[in-house]
């Protein structure tokens, strides 16, 4: 879990190109919406098509995404209960 | 209307941005693609709304910026901007990855950005501007269609100040496509002796001119857009000619009153000649200078133009890098730029010092 | 600068029908024209029902008369704008200034995309007549040439507020006096670059889309044309045809809140409809049919919605969003749309708002379901919202 949690703020500063930010500076609880990192719709879309072209986890409806989406943390979790077993 | 030119901003292949010296320091580019000399956007434009923005929306942003701050107005009364090959760099992403991954798994950011109205928007944006916000896609006719709506506007009395710009950038790939329709020159040499050379082509060019034009004046305006006229693929140079007097007719001036002339030249020995025609039949022995070997030839060049000619009225400099052809340099109080685009798209400004 | 403008000829051309007299029968049929993907080559063809106008490219250069296929958003434009010219019927126009103000936002991406295939695995291939028209400018000037308008060509491009905004920017050329005529309206043809564009944003209905219901999912995009004459005063009264119908009201105002999503509140919508009801002088009670932007998307409808109850409530005209039947035209949406309202005023007609079947939890009104005939329809507002915030209405008077 812990290496995914590293990967997955080195690969969400890429995806939206967080220019100033460092892996580092961003907390595994930390909210990325509204407050936190400040993130909008555009960056949900952004972190739905990192799922898949990462993990191969398809979300199809974008509701989902606030509770995915919370932190870094949620996120991981997400993708440790639905990641497919041939990876 | 007299309408004031209150304040500029241009992003352009000169050192034109920051309040340096006007055109005191040129810059000399070699090759047919004349790049923008462009700023520390992280000293402009909080970090956190950079991180989406291309490089054409950067440009128009921070040019629409230096230009509000000088014009002392935070959110003007209306946005109008003129662009013709709208946010390129982002068109070519989503191609590319839509041709690439065939249409899978494609991110949304590019998509967005690569609208046309993406810079005019995000100038809204950032300003919490709710006025009237329009963008103009038209060729060579982008800026002036865009400049006669904020003149209508004020006009009309719908807004007391807009914000006008001409943008457009230049990409790998753009270039690539547009030098395949042999636009540009093959042997270019330096851009400043791009008159001297008599042969086909022309050199590509980019920028983001922004103005702010006001209705009323304030104790600083000191130059003014008297007329604007275009007209559209005239059939040879004798409609030309006749299009361009009736403009001086129109506004009751005749050639004498004119003490300067812009023309678009852009050292294309074809394209060119017509302003060889215009100069010796309506504007004989007037002064005159080119722009275009210092920003190149693309669809909103004339925004370069406007901005130069301003400068001009307000400095009462006329640089030298402008090479004037040599008649006697006396206190210039009246502009005309002529400016056409492959003879299709022909435009005439007016601007004078108040 | 108030001298009127009247509307002296329409043409239209979508997904129900190939010119205003077709898309009007089909109006009135409840006829819908979303299905599968037909014209179009796109990996999501079978998943995404989209709003095509039925001819393929190759019967629009036939009935246009053109040796050969050029974009299909400038052949839309062409059989729109053409229509358009005709039925406006005015003698000796081109003795007058008249200009042509179209609209667009994909322009020649329907060959460039084509082009591009080629191009990216060797710069030097590609064919070059693909990607010519690019341009936005250049589709409005393929169509300037054909019908032979010279004085003024431009080209706007707002989203989906497009030909709304060219339909007024025309009108105010009129009312300037500097054009005696004009056609404006807008055009788009569908493309894969809009269809995977729209689908990155997840706002696209796998279904046919539902405007202003509480389940809706999402759009469904079209294709088309929509083009007016506007002509000044002066020229009106030397037509035959007594124009039944002028542009009263306009206004175009900007969200200012985020690059894709209407603001909560729909600020920038409540602007452009307040303004364009204070330019035409008139009151909420006034207006009697809204022809809303209704996409169908959550976003879209809920700030629309939200705009109209903070101008209207409680006194809500009648109301349907067209989209249900021609999709999202984007860049045409406005211009198409503005024909629909001079004909709702012309027919005394107010169309349904397809496929509602659960009014929206949050909203007071309810958009008409069923086609509604000899209705008084005197004042028509007809509302175009797009991304960056670009608002637009546009108000329809009956003279």
């Amino acid at each position: 879990m812990d290496k995914l949690i590293q990967d997955l703020k080195v690969q969400i500063i890429a995806q939206l190109n967080l220019q100033d930010v460092k892996p580092e500076d961003i907390g595994d609880d930390q909210p990325l919406f509204v407050e936190g990192l400040g993130l909008d719709s555009i960056d949900a879309l952004e972190l739905i098509v990192l799922l898949q072209q990462q993990y191969k986890i398809k979300l199809s409806n974008a509701e989902d995404g606030p509770k995915v989406f919370q932190s870094v943390k949620t996120m991981a979790e997400y993708i440790t209960q639905h990641q497919p077993q041939n990876s | 209307m007299k309408l004031y030119i209150r304040a500029t901003g241009n992003i352009s292949p000169q050192k034109t941005f920051g309040h340096p010296a006007f055109l005191a320091d040129p810059v000399e580019h070699s090759g047919n693609r004349l790049n923008c000399i462009e700023p520390d956007y992280k000293t402009i434009i909080d970090i956190k709304l950079i991180r989406r923005m291309s490089r054409i929306i950067k440009m128009g942003v921070a040019a629409a910026m230096e230009c509000l701050q000088e014009a002392a107005i935070a959110v003007p009364d209306a946005i109008v901007t003129g662009t013709a090959y709208g946010c390129l760099e982002d068109t070519g992403v989503f191609l590319t990855k839509m041709v690439e991954q065939k249409e899978e798994l494609l991110a949304p950011t590019a998509f967005i950005q690569s609208t046309h109205n993406t810079v005019g928007a995000q100038i809204a944006l950032m300003l919490h501007c709710n006025g009237y916000n329009n963008v103009f896609v038209h060729r060579g006719f982008s800026f002036e269609s865009a400049l006669l709506d904020a003149m209508m506007l004020l006009n009309e009395g719908e807004a007391g100040n807009v914000l006008v710009g001409g943008i457009d950038e230049i990409t790998n790939a753009s270039h690539t496509i547009l030098s395949r329709f042999g636009l540009y020159k093959n042997e270019p040499g330096s851009n400043l002796q791009l008159f001297e050379k008599n042969s086909k082509g022309t050199i590509a060019g980019e920028g983001a001119a922004f103005f702010l034009l006001s209705g009323q004046p304030v104790q600083n305006d000191c130059v003014t857009l008297d007329a604007l006229s275009t007209f559209y693929k005239p059939v040879d140079d004798d409609e030309t000619i006749s299009h361009i007097e009736s403009f001086l007719s129109a506004y009751s001036i005749s050639a004498a009153d004119i003490d300067l002339v812009i023309t678009g030249r852009n050292g294309d020995l074809k394209t060119d000649s017509v302003y060889d025609q215009v100069m010796q039949s309506v504007f004989a022995d007037k002064e005159s200078v080119n722009f275009k070997h210092l920003c190149g030839e693309y669809p909103t060049a004339v925004s370069f133009a406007l901005w130069m000619a301003a400068n001009i009225i307000k400095s009462g400099i006329l640089p030298t890098v402008l090479n004037s052809n040599g008649a006697a340099v006396k206190q210039i109080k009246k502009i005309l730029i002529y400016n056409h685009s492959q003879n299709i798209h022909h435009s005439l400004l007016l601007v004078s010092a108040c | 600068m108030n001298a009127p403008v009247f509307i002296a000829g329409i043409g239209a051309i979508s997904a129900i029908g190939n010119n205003a007299a077709e898309c009007l029968t089909a109006l009135e049929n409840g006829e819908a024209g979303m299905g599968e993907m037909r014209y179009l080559h796109s990996m999501h063809g079978k998943t995404l029902p989209v709003a095509e106008v039925k001819l393929s490219n190759e019967a629009l250069a036939q009935r246009l008369g053109l040796a050969a296929v050029i974009s299909r958003t400038a052949m839309l434009s062409l059989m729109a704008a053409k229509e358009a010219l005709e039925d406006a019927a005015i003698p000796d126009w081109k003795s007058l200034r008249t200009g042509l103000i179209s609209a667009t936002t994909v322009g020649g991406m329907d060959r460039t995309e084509l082009f591009y295939e080629d191009f990216l695995a060797d710069h030097t291939k590609g064919k070059l007549r693909d990607v010519v028209h690019h341009e936005c400018g250049y589709i409005s000037e393929l169509v300037a040439d054909e019908l032979g308008i010279r004085n003024y060509v431009s080209t706007i491009s707002t989203a989906c507020s497009s030909s709304a905004n060219s339909i007024f920017y025309g009108a105010r050329m009129i009312k300037n006096n500097l054009l005696d005529v004009v056609v404006a309206g807008g055009t788009d043809a569908l493309t894969k670059f809009t269809v995977n564009g729209f689908n990155t944003l997840m706002i696209l209905d796998h279904e046919f889309c539902k405007p202003f219901d509480e389940n809706r999912r999402g759009l469904n995009l079209g294709e088309g044309a929509g083009y007016v004459v506007l002509v000044s005063e002066r020229v009106a009264a030397s037509l035959k045809n007594v124009p039944g119908c002028r542009l009263s009201g306009y206004c175009n105002a900007n969200d200012a809140y985020h690059q894709t999503a209407s603001s909560p509140e729909g600020t920038g919508s409540y602007l452009a409809m307040k303004g364009a009801l204070e330019k035409a002088g008139l009151q909420i009670t006034d207006i009697d049919y809204i022809n809303l932007h209704g996409t169908g998307t959550q976003n879209n409808d809920i700030a629309e919605g939200t705009a109209i109850m903070r101008l209207f409530d409680p006194l809500f005209p009648k109301m349907s969003s067209t989209k249900s039947f021609t999709g999202h035209t984007l860049g045409a949406s406005g211009g198409l749309e503005a024909v629909f309202s001079v004909l709702a005023i012309r027919e005394k007609m107010i169309y349904p708002n397809l496929r509602l079947q659960t009014p929206m939890n949050d909203m007071p009104f309810v958009p008409e379901t069923s086609l509604v005939k000899n209705a008084a329809v005197n004042h028509v507002l007809s509302n175009s919202f797009g991304f960056g915030g670009n608002c637009s209405s546009l108000i329809f008077s009956k003279t």
